[in-house]
């Protein structure tokens, strides 16, 4: 990491009573750069996070923002965006965006991020008859409102539909390009793959992995997967040097060489009329580290 | 600061004033209880019936005068005569009995209520009392009423109106994201007892003036004087409502202690009847209550045109206990429903 962190977080630690939501973790998060936390429901990330916005109080350790602890010029400064938040009932989104602009002293202007958002149309509408993925642009809007250095972004995609998940994506990503520093949880590989610059795995409170994306996948794999339908594999698994493994109605092979498996497959007389190819993936990195699925 | 409250007040106000339901209720509840009161005491303009004994203690010694044996008469201890007889003036009491030293009874000559008292302690065979006239003019049940019946829809207002809000936010994670913004607990309460208090004082005064022409109600004092202690006492019955709620996250929970507080006021704060030679711990407790010194400053404004010398230490109490509730409420405070 070259530039200097603009959040550091040192040996957080969280207990409530019976449960050890995060446990010992630590990590620094570079300016500039969007920073995911992974991990499947329980595992600590909402918790690091929330300690990390000055919302929840750690029981152990420090989070330093520009190399100090928090203090009032930190909320001025950053932007959240939670799991779940409810709006205050009977106000249109513009009332809503006004009230929260005027929470703040440095902001940003207001016509910009309701186009950034796409709110232009539903300004005068009011919060409770917003879809899904409309009130989450509010929440993003909301959480842009005071031209943020930090953007919190919690699990914001949760619940959407695939269209109004990428479309979000394509938000964040405009919102990348202005060089915000972005910290984003999430239990979606391929939002993670796709947004994230650096990302740590957490599982039981404790980081398991971190790096990027690619660097990760390249640590722990260096083979490719062939998929084939169940019925098509017609021979013997014993037959071939490389893993085969059954479920779900497919048979998957984990393959160092793809050209000498195609050749080997062929010999056979395995029809490859329905071979998919794919590379590994975030969420079978967290199966290999873990032992189970990253999504509930 | 004052921007940040002022974004809280105008959106708080926003979503009251576009709740039709819950602003039609604020407006209609106490039209309602008022006309009910008037129409059950149309008929009734007598003033209260009571018989009170000077005395330091509250033990009537009812052998030391064959009338206080009478039935169907409440009889109670007084302290203090000048009080007592300003009372007699009002028709508030019909009769004053002083019987250590000189024995001597007080009934004002313009009350038919006296009037009978006076011949029923004459025909009662004890030793003769000396006879002391007051006058003044009456006070009817409804004029003693209607502060009584504002002041309570005002105390239920403004603990509901404020708490269940407050929880709500809670509850729902709005707080939550406020409290990710700069804005200070202290900020956010005061947004809300402004907004509460600007809607209460707004429905206080449109009832109190409506009321007040349809029913010929009492003023005898200062309008802006009265206008005063209904905002101080508003400020402190939200303040209380605010304590109250401050970690609360549960409707259920709030509904319970808002009620635990609200009960105790309608009943022991003088909203239906005076707490006048009732129990002298109960009294005590009304004390504590703040719509107890709404009520006695409101209704000496009301009724016997007092200024502010007669009623500064009820406004000193509203006062303090404004101050110490937001305090309290203030430190407190909890943003979230989970912490």
């Amino acid at each position: 990491m070259t530039q200097p962190p603009i959040l550091d977080v040192r040996d957080l630690h969280k207990r409530y009573p019976g449960v050890v939501a995060v446990d010992g973790v630590s990590f620094s998060i570079a300016k500039g750069t969007c920073f995911g936390l992974l991990g499947p429901n329980g595992a600590g990330k909402t918790t690091t996070v929330e300690i990390m916005e000055g919302i929840t109080e750690a029981t152990a350790g420090e989070v330093r923002y520009r190399g100090a602890p928090h203090d009032r010029r930190f909320r001025e400064e950053i932007g959240i965006q939670f799991q779940t938040t409810a709006l205050q009932d009977f106000l249109t989104v513009k009332e809503t965006l006004e009230l929260f602009h005027r929470l703040y002293e440095h902001t940003a202007n207001l016509n910009e991020i309701v186009e950034v958002c796409a709110l232009e149309e539903l300004l005068a509408r009011d919060n409770r008859k917003l879809s899904g993925g409309q009130r989450q642009r509010l929440l993003l809007a909301l959480a842009l409102l005071n031209d943020p250095k930090v953007l919190f972004l919690d699990e914001p995609t949760t619940g959407l539909d695939p269209q109004s998940r990428r479309n979000f994506w394509q938000l964040i990503e405009r919102i990348k390009q202005q060089k915000k520093t972005i910290v984003l949880t999430t239990h979606y590989m391929e939002e993670a793959y796709r947004l994230c610059d650096e990302i740590i795995i957490m599982d039981h409170g404790k980081i398991i992995a971190e790096g990027s994306p690619a660097e990760l996948l390249a640590e722990h794999f260096d083979e490719t997967i062939l998929q084939l339908p169940a019925e098509d594999f017609t021979a013997s698994a014993d037959r071939f040097p490389f893993t085969v493994l059954y479920g779900n109605g497919c048979v998957e092979m984990s393959i160092r060489d793809v050209d000498e498996a195609i050749k080997q497959l062929q010999q056979q007389g395995i029809s490859l009329q329905r071979l998919e190819i794919r590379p590994r993936t975030l969420d079978d990195l967290f199966l290999e580290l873990t032992g189970k699925e990253l999504r509930p | 600061m004052i921007r940040r409250l002022l974004a809280i007040l105008h959106a708080r106000n926003m979503e009251f004033l576009r709740d039709r339901s819950s602003l039609s209720w604020n407006l209609l509840v106490p039209i309602l209880l008022v006309l009910g009161m008037a129409w059950i005491f149309w008929e009734d303009d007598r003033p209260l019936f009571k018989v009170a004994i000077l005395g330091q203690t509250q033990q009537i010694d009812r052998g030391a005068h064959p009338f206080l044996s009478t039935r169907h008469i409440h009889f109670y201890t007084v302290r203090h005569e000048q009080e007592a007889l300003h009372k007699v003036s009002r028709h508030q009491i019909d009769m004053l009995i002083r019987l250590d030293g000189i024995h001597t009874y007080w009934i004002n000559a313009d009350s038919p209520r006296g009037y009978i008292l006076e011949k029923m302690l004459l025909g009662s065979g004890g030793a003769p009392l000396k006879k002391a006239a007051v006058s003044g003019s009456p006070v009817r049940y409804i004029d003693w009423l209607l502060p009584g019946v504002l002041g309570m829809n005002m105390m239920f207002s403004c603990l509901f109106g404020v708490g269940f809000v407050v929880v709500r936010y809670r509850k729902n994670g709005f707080l939550k994201r406020l409290n990710a913004t700069p804005l200070r607990a202290v900020e956010f309460l005061s947004a809300q007892i402004a907004s509460r208090l600007v809607i209460t004082l707004t429905s206080v005064v449109l009832v109190f003036w409506g009321m007040g022409a349809f029913l010929n109600i009492r003023m005898d004092g200062s309008y802006l004087l009265l206008f005063m202690v209904a905002a101080l006492g508003a400020v402190s019955i939200i303040a209380l409502a605010l304590v109250a709620t401050s970690r609360v996250s549960s409707e259920e929970l709030a509904s319970g202690l808002l009620n635990f507080l609200g009960w105790p006021m309608m009943l022991l704060s003088g909203v239906w009847f005076s707490m006048e030679g009732t129990n002298e711990f109960l009294q005590a407790i009304a004390q504590l209550l703040p719509l107890t010194h709404v009520l006695e400053a409101a209704r000496a404004i009301m009724i016997d045109g007092y200024g502010w010398a007669h009623i500064a230490e009820n406004v000193m109490v509203l006062v303090v206990m404004g101050a110490v509730f937001m305090g309290l409420g203030a430190v407190l405070f909890k943003w979230r429903a989970d912490s």
